[in-house]
This record gives structure tokens, sequence and C-alpha cells, in this order.
């Protein structure tokens, strides 16, 4: 393969990145329809990386490229449409799960979409046992998650950032919405960056495993 | 139409008695704040007799100098007071737009009222422009104060929506929609209150001045309906001004939030 070939399977690459004393990278590369983990202890710099990734933080020296482009020449809100990011605890929006839908679709400024296809994105996230006028608010802290990632299958994703959905689930729960996310991405041929604290979840659903402790990179497997 | 009952000095002296029933009250329950009351007395007389004088004078001496200059005044009074009153830190780029949004929405109200609701002729008799400016500032005043205080305190205690809202490609006036919302709603909220309780729990400060200097009550209505019209209007231009381009002071150009600046006061 040559190296504008390799180029090509590459959907971020990092070079001499970094953001104030928290992270420090020197090269790395995030592989196109792979799914990549990052694990490392807590405080290790792994949500400030996925977030330099759809430009929630800026980096202060170094060079971030998606899809061969610096991530600098795109326009914020285009780049994180194209690139959104689930967050650890997804704050559910007030309202019926319909609303958080709705309200998601404005943000992206994507009005094509209607009840129909709300309700197959609900069955796909295993909640065909709940109404769309159900309030979001009175969900389980599993259920939210799924409403969570319901509203980024919306978006239809090729890529997705995914900060460790752990925080206030059971183990089952937790796999279970990996599996649903990973199912996802891997139909649609998409590209997937997940942050763990699970070797366990890393083991068994990354295919390449990215180390970062202290914010710098320990290892790449 | 009757003669107006003046108030001579010893007699309005005597109305320092309230003054006194309310220090002696402090003194017997131990409230405290003596001293402040007291101040607040003194202010009041010293700051009204002077108004008294000046404003005499301005009327005895009409000039489109003198009433701009007072405007002026006001304005500067009013933004300042807007610092020191709001009890979070604002950035420097929100100051900016707080004086910004208070001397477009009022000049604005005030040229409008005083132009095409009064008809003024000419255009700055003080007796008209003055009270009226002092009205619309005043309350368009304490409209952006509470707005500005609710923006920044829904900004902090929002922060993780609205980054959520972001995560998800939300342009940054939709994602603080929310916010902007609610704190626009609690600035406009003491001027519509004040309109529901008008002339049944209350009769307002102008209609009973009016009336007091011997107006026909009708003719007080007329202009207390039209300066209520006036203040809310000065309220909703000053405050949708300071919140459409306020928010901008709390993300960078990189649609990031950016609330350090408005960390601790």
């Amino acid at each position: 393969m040559n190296g504008k070939n390799a180029n090509k399977q590459k959907m971020f690459e990092l070079d001499n990145v970094k953001f104030k004393d928290v992270l420090y990278i020197e090269s790395l590369g995030i592989e196109r329809e792979k799914l990549t983990c990052i694990v490392g202890k807590s405080g290790g710099g792994k949500t400030t990386f996925l977030k330099l990734l759809n430009n929630m933080y800026s980096y202060e020296q170094g060079s971030i490229k998606f899809k061969n482009r610096e991530i600098r020449s795109y326009n914020p809100i285009d780049l994180r449409r194209e690139v959104p990011m689930l967050p650890q605890n997804p704050e559910i929006f007030s309202g019926t799960i319909k609303d958080n839908f709705v309200l998601t679709q404005k943000y992206a400024e994507k009005c094509n979409k209607h009840k129909q296809h709300f309700e197959e994105i609900l069955k796909r996230v295993g909640m065909e046992n709940h109404n769309l006028s159900d309030d979001a608010e009175k969900l389980s802290g599993g259920e939210k998650q799924r409403i969570a990632l319901a509203r980024i299958m919306l978006l239809d994703p090729e890529i997705l950032l995914l900060d460790e959905p752990s925080a206030s689930l059971d183990d089952e729960t937790e796999e279970l919405i990996i599996k649903l996310v990973v199912d996802y991405i891997k139909n649609k041929n998409g590209t997937l960056v997940m942050v763990t604290h699970s070797k366990h979840i890393a083991q068994k659903y990354g295919e390449v495993v990215v180390t970062i402790n202290n914010g710098i990179i320990e290892q790449i497997s | 139409m009757e003669d107006i009952v003046d108030i001579n000095v010893i007699r309005l002296t005597t109305a320092y008695v309230f003054v006194v029933i309310l220090f002696l009250i402090v003194k017997y329950k131990k409230v405290g704040h003596e001293k402040q009351i007291l101040l607040a007395t003194i202010r009041m007389t010293i700051q009204l007799v002077l108004v008294g004088y000046i404003l005499t004078f301005i009327f005895e001496h009409p000039s489109p100098f003198l009433t701009l200059l007072i405007l002026i005044i006001m304005e500067t009074f009013a933004i300042f007071n807007i610092y020191s009153r709001v009890q979070t830190k604002l950035s420097n780029s929100l100051k900016r737009v707080v004086a910004f949004s208070m001397v477009t929405g009022t000049v604005i109200s005030i040229l409008f009222f005083l132009f095409i609701v009064v008809h003024l002729k000419p255009w700055f008799r003080p007796q008209y422009f003055i009270p009226i400016s002092g009205m619309l500032i005043g309350n368009s005043m304490t409209g952006i104060s509470l707005g500005v205080e609710g923006l920044v305190n829904g900004f902090k205690d929002n922060k993780k929506f609205i980054e959520n809202a972001l995560m998800l490609g939300a342009c940054p006036s939709h994602a603080s929609n929310k916010v902007s919302n609610r704190a626009f709603y609690n600035a406009i909220l003491p001027t519509i209150n004040a309109m529901i309780g008008m002339g049944i729990v209350f009769l307002p400060g102008m209609m009973t001045g009016q009336i007091l200097a011997g107006a026909s009550p009708l003719i007080a209505i007329k202009y207390q309906i039209a300066i209520m019209m006036g203040i809310l209007g000065s309220v909703t231009l000053t405050v949708f001004l300071m919140i459409k381009f306020g928010i901008k002071c709390f993300f960078n150009d990189r649609a990031q939030l950016q609330l350090e600046e408005f960390e601790s006061k």
C-alpha cells in the first residue's frame, strides 16, 4: 500500500498534539472503519482526547487532521455534526422521548425525519416497549443512555466518539449499551472511538487499543 | 383645577417620624443595619433636594444641550449601577454588551415615545424629556440587571446541557436557547406583574404625581397607559439586545463554551 492509500485509511491523524498540561500525543492515527478503544487510569486525559477530536477543545500546538484536513480549517459546528460525541453522563432534555429526538434534529438542522423513523430508532436501541410520548426524564439510567444513543443515531454519523457509558450503570447494562453502539457502527461500516475503563471491554471489542496514562500514549496494540 | 397643597419645611420634617419609628423598631428587635437606614435616609434627602434645584434650573432654562447632558448622566449612572448591582462576575465583553444594549434600547424607546406617542415640541422640553427618560431608563436598568444575572447563572447551571447540545452539532444560539429564554422571561416578569396590579393594587407613581399636581385622572391614566407601554417596550428591547449579543460572550470563535471569566465575583 503506498503512502497516499495509507492516508486514505486514516480518519484522524494526530501529530505532536499538546493540550495544556493534560495531554501530549506525539503521533497517532485513528483508522477508518475500525473500532479504537482508549483505555487508561482516570484523570489520564482520555476524555480530553475525545474532545480534541470534535473540537470541543482546541489543541495548542501540533496538528490533528480529520479526513486529511486540519481540524482548525473545519467549521466546528459542521465538524461536530459529522463527528458527534456521546458523553459519559449524557444530559436528557426535558420533555418526552419525541421531544428529545425533535430537539436533536433541530440542533443538527435535520428536519426530514418523522414519527415512523423515530419509532424505528427506538426499536433499534431496544426500547420498542416505550412510547414516544413517555417522559424521558423518568427513565432509568440505562434507558437514558439508550435514548442518548438513539439521538446520535438520528444524526446518522459515519464516525462516533463514545466516552465510557459506565459511570452510573451496572456492568451488564454497560455492556448492552456498548454492544448496541458497536453493532450499529459495524453495520454501517463506520468508525468508533471509545473511551473505556474496562480492559475486558477493550479486549472484546477493540480492534486497536490505545493506552493513555498521565497525558501520554503508553501503548498501542 | 384645584390649587396644589404645598408642604412647608416644618411639616415635611414631621414626615421623618416614620424613620424614627423604623429606628426604634430596629433597635428594639436588634435587627441591626441602623447605619444603613440612616445613610439611606440622608442620601435620599440630599439627592432629592439637589435634583429639585437642578430640575428647577433646567426647567427655567430649557436647552437641548442640558437635556442631552442629563440623558447621558442618567445612562452612565444606570450602566454602572447594573455592574455593581449584579451579584455575579461579568466579563469585560459582557459589560460592553450591557452598555450597548442599555443605550441603544432606551434611546430608541425614548425617541419613539416622545416623538410618536407624546408628539413633543420642542423635542427637548425637559419637563417631559427628563422624567419620561428616567422612567424608561430606570425600568430597563432593573430588567437588564435581572436578565444578565439570569444569563450568567443559567450558563453556569446548564453547562452540561449546553455542552451536550454542542456535541450533537448545535450552534451556540440553539444550544443556549433554554437559558436565554428563561433569562428573558425573568427579566420582563416584574414589568408584566406591575401591569397586572396597576390601578387595583396600587396607583402608579407618575399617575399619583399628576393627580396630586391637579391633573384630571383621565389625563393621568392616558399618560400612565402610554408610559407602561413605553416601559414594556424599553425593557423588552434592552433585554432582547443584551441576550442576543450577550450569548456570544460565553463562547469562543470555535463555538466552545467559555465560563472561566464568569467564575466568582
